[in-house]
C-alpha cells in the first residue's frame, strides 16, 4: 500500500518524459503557426492565381500579415445575440478548436530519433502511439460536427440554422466516403497504427529515385477519394456551400465574432492540415521518400512538411480555381458517386492484396 | 482499491436502473428514447467488463453488434417520432391514445 | 496510494452517472441529448480502462458520432418542446409526483439493489485475469477474427438488419410515399 513517490518523481523528470512533453508543445504551437501561415499562403496563393499580388504592405512581402489579422481579430467586440443560449453559444467554437487540435497526438510526423545523443533511448515524433492511431483520428473529426450543429443551433437565427443543418449533414454524407478510402490504405498497411502505415511504405526503387512502396500506387482511386471527401469534411473549396456568402451569408458562424469566430477559423486551417497530415501518413510515404532518412531525422521531419505544404497548395489551389457545388449537387455527388466508388476501390484493394499476397 | 469486476457490474447496473427510470417517468418521446440508449450503454460496459474479466474478445464483439443494432433501433425509433410529430404536433406520449380501448 | 486505474474508474465512473441522471431529469431535450454524448465520452474512458481501445473508439464513432447526431438532428427539426412541468414541486418533479410517477421511481431504485444483490453471489467465486489477458483482448486483429469466423452469422445478418432499418427510417419519415 504504502509506495514512496520516489519513482513518481523519477518517470515525471526522466529525459523521455520531458522530451514528450516538449514534443506536444512543440505540435501544438505549430500548428497554431501553420494557421497563421496557412491565411498568409491563401491570400497570396489567391492573389497569384487572380494575377494580382495579395498582401504585400505588412512586412517583407507581406509575411507579418497574418499577425495584423490576429490583432485585428482580438481587439473586434465580442457580439452574442440576445436569444443565443448562452453556453451552447460559446461552446461550440470550443469543441471544433479542441477536436481540431485533439487529432493531431496521434499522427507521427518524423523517424524515431535521439533527438541528436540528447535522450538515452529512441522516442517516436508522435505525441502519442496507439494501435489503433487512425481509428481514433477518425472518431475525433467525427466529434469535430458537433461544434458546427450547435453553432448553428445555438445562434438562434435562420442562416446560422440552416448553414448548421446543412454544413453537418454534408459532414456525415462524406465521413463515410472519407472512412472507406482509409480503410484502403489500412488494408494495404496491414496495421491500424500510423507509424506501422508509415513504415510499410519505404520501399524505393533505382537507389532512392522512385519511390515504389507508397500506398499512393496501389489505390490511386483511394487517394482521390480521400482528398475529395477531406476537403468535403473541411467544408472547403468546392463543397463550401454551407458557408458562401451569396447564399448563406456565412452559415454557422454568421453571428460570431472576434475570439469565437478566430476559433471556427482556426478550426476550419487545422482541420485542412490533419487531412494532408493523414494524406500523407497513409498514401505518400510519410517522412520516408526525397531526402534518405540516412541523413539523419530532420531530413526526415523535411520530407514530411514538404509533403503536407504541397497537399496544403493543392487545398488553396482548388478553392481558387472550381467553382463552388450546389446543395444538392453536393450531396447526391456524396452518396451516389463516391461512396460506391470508394466500396469498389476497397474491393479492389482487398483482392488485390490477397492475390498478391 | 483496484477496481474490480464487480465494481464495473455495479456501475453498469445503476446506469441500466437510471435509464428504466428515465423511460418510466420522463414524459417526452425523445428522452425516452435517450433512456433506451443509456441501457444499452449499460449492457455493453456490462459485456466488456466481463470480456476483460474472462480474458476473451467475445464480449467486445457482443458489443460490436451491440452498437449496430442499437444504431438501426435509434434511426427506426426516431423516424416513428417524425412520423407520430406530423400527425399530431405533440412529442407526449399522454397524446397518442387512440389506440385506447 | 490508489492506483491510475482507480482514479480513472471512479473519475469516469462519476461523470458517467451524473450526465445519465441530468439526461434523465433535464426539462430541455437539447440539453439531454447533449449530457449523453458527454456519457458516451466518459464511457469511452471506461473502456480504454479495460484495455478495450478498439470498443472505445468504436463507441465514440458510433455512438457519440453519429446516433448522437441524429438525435441532434430531430430535435432541432420537431424543435421540440420543453416538457411540460405539471407539478407543484417544481424542478424535483421526476420523483416527488403523484401515484404512477412514485410507484415507478420506487421500482427503478428497487431494480439497483436487486440488481447488485445478484452479483455479489456470482462475482465473489471468480478470480480476475492477469496482464498477458490484456493484450489479447486489446488487439483488433483477434476481434477481427472473431468477427469473422466464429460471429460470422451475426455480421452478415446484422448487415441486412441496418439495411432494412435505412430503409423502414426513411418510408417512415416520408410526407408522402
Amino acid at each position: 500500500m504504502g509506495v514512496s513517490v520516489q519513482p513518481l518523481i523519477d518517470f515525471v523528470t526522466s529525459p523521455i518524459t520531458i522530451a514528450y512533453v516538449v514534443l506536444i508543445f512543440v505540435v501544438f504551437f505549430s500548428l497554431q503557426i501553420s494557421a497563421a501561415v496557412l491565411v498568409l499562403a491563401e491570400r497570396k496563393v489567391a492573389a497569384f492565381a487572380q494575377q494580382r499580388l495579395g498582401p504585400y504592405r505588412v512586412g517583407w512581402w507581406g509575411v507579418l500579415q497574418p499577425l495584423a489579422d490576429i490583432l485585428k481579430l482580438l481587439f473586434k467586440e465580442e457580439l452574442r445575440p440576445k436569444a443565443a443560449d448562452f453556453w451552447l453559444f460559446y461552446l461550440a467554437p470550443v469543441i471544433s478548436a479542441t477536436t481540431a487540435f485533439a487529432a493531431f497526438v496521434v499522427i507521427p510526423f518524423g523517424p524515431p530519433t535521439d533527438l541528436f545523443g540528447l535522450l538515452p533511448e529512441p522516442i517516436n515524433l508522435q505525441g502519442m502511439d496507439v494501435n489503433v492511431a487512425v481509428l481514433i483520428v477518425f472518431a475525433i473529426t467525427s466529434m469535430g460536427v458537433y461544434g458546427i450543429v450547435l453553432a448553428g443551433w445555438a445562434s438562434n437565427s435562420k442562416y446560422s440554422l440552416l448553414g448548421g443543418l446543412r454544413s453537418s449533414a454534408q459532414m456525415l454524407s462524406y465521413e463515410l466516403s472519407y472512412g472507406l478510402a482509409l480503410a484502403s490504405a489500412i488494408l494495404l498497411g496491414n496495421s491500424l497504427s500510423l507509424r506501422e502505415i508509415v513504415d510499410g511504405q519505404s520501399a524505393t526503387m533505382l537507389g532512392g529515385l522512385i519511390p515504389s512502396g507508397w500506398f499512393l500506387w496501389p489505390s490511386f482511386f483511394g487517394f482521390v477519394i480521400y482528398m475529395i471527401a477531406g476537403v468535403a469534411e473541411t467544408n472547403r473549396a468546392p463543397f463550401d456551400f454551407p458557408e458562401a456568402e451569396q447564399e448563406l451569408v456565412a452559415g454557422y458562424h454568421t453571428e460570431y465574432s472576434s475570439m469565437s469566430f478566430a476559433l471556427f477559423f482556426l478550426a476550419e486551417y487545422i482541420n485542412m492540415v490533419t487531412v494532408s497530415a493523414l494524406a500523407t501518413n497513409l498514401f505518400l510515404g510519410g517522412w520516408h521518400w526525397p531526402f534518405p532518412l540516412a541523413w539523419g531525422w530532420p531530413f526526415g521531419v523535411l520530407n514530411w512538411l514538404l509533403k503536407v505544404a504541397f497537399l496544403l497548395f493543392f487545398y488553396i489551389w482548388m478553392r481558387w480555381t472550381l467553382p463552388r457545388y450546389r446543395y444538392d449537387q453536393l450531396m447526391s455527388f456524396g452518396w451516389k458517386w463516391l461512396l460506391p466508388a470508394a466500396v469498389v476501390n476497397v474491393i479492389l484493394v482487398a483482392a488485390g492484396v490477397v492475390y498478391f499476397s | 482499491m483496484e477496481p474490480t469486476l464487480t465494481h464495473y457490474l455495479a456501475l453498469s447496473a445503476v446506469l441500466f436502473s437510471i435509464g428504466t427510470a428515465g423511460v418510466f417517468l420522463r414524459r417526452n418521446l425523445i428522452t425516452v428514447l435517450l433512456s433506451i440508449e443509456i441501457m444499452l450503454n449499460a449492457v455493453n460496459l456490462t459485456f466488456v467488463a466481463a470480456g476483460r474479466h474472462f480474458g476473451t474478445v467475445d464480449g467486445q464483439v457482443i458489443v460490436f453488434f451491440v452498437m449496430t443494432v442499437a444504431a438501426a433501433e435509434a434511426a427506426v425509433g426516431l423516424a416513428l417520432i417524425i412520423a407520430l410529430f406530423r400527425h399530431k404536433e405533440s412529442l407526449s406520449p399522454d397524446v397518442f391514445t387512440s389506440l385506447k380501448w | 496510494m490508489i492506483s491510475l486505474d482507480a482514479i480513472l474508474f471512479y473519475l469516469f465512473g462519476a461523470v458517467t452517472v451524473a450526465s445519465s441522471l441530468a439526461v434523465v431529469t433535464q426539462r430541455n431535450p437539447m440539453h439531454s441529448v447533449l449530457f449523453l454524448i458527454g456519457s458516451f465520452l466518459a464511457l469511452a474512458g471506461l473502456y480504454i480502462n479495460l484495455d478495450s481501445p478498439f470498443t472505445a473508439v468504436t463507441q465514440i464513432i458510433v455512438y457519440a458520432g453519429a446516433i448522437m447526431v441524429l438525435f441532434l438532428f430531430v430535435v432541432m427539426l420537431l424543435n421540440a418542446p420543453r416538457e411540460d412541468v405539471a407539478s407543484p414541486y417544481g424542478p424535483a418533479y421526476v420523483t416527488l409526483t403523484t401515484g404512477p410517477r412514485r410507484a415507478f421511481a420506487l421500482l427503478s431504485v428497487v431494480l439497483v439493489v436487486e440488481l447488485v444483490l445478484a452479483m455479489r453471489q456470482f462475482v465473489s467465486a471468480s478470480q480476475p485475469s492477469g496482464p498477458d489477458a490484456a493484450a489479447h483482448v486489446s488487439s483488433v486483429r483477434q476481434i477481427g477474427i472473431a468477427i469473422f469466423t466464429d460471429y460470422s452469422l451475426a455480421f452478415e445478418a446484422t448487415s441486412v438488419l441496418i439495411l432494412v432499418a435505412m430503409v423502414g427510417a426513411v418510408v417512415l419519415a416520408k410526407k408522402r410515399l
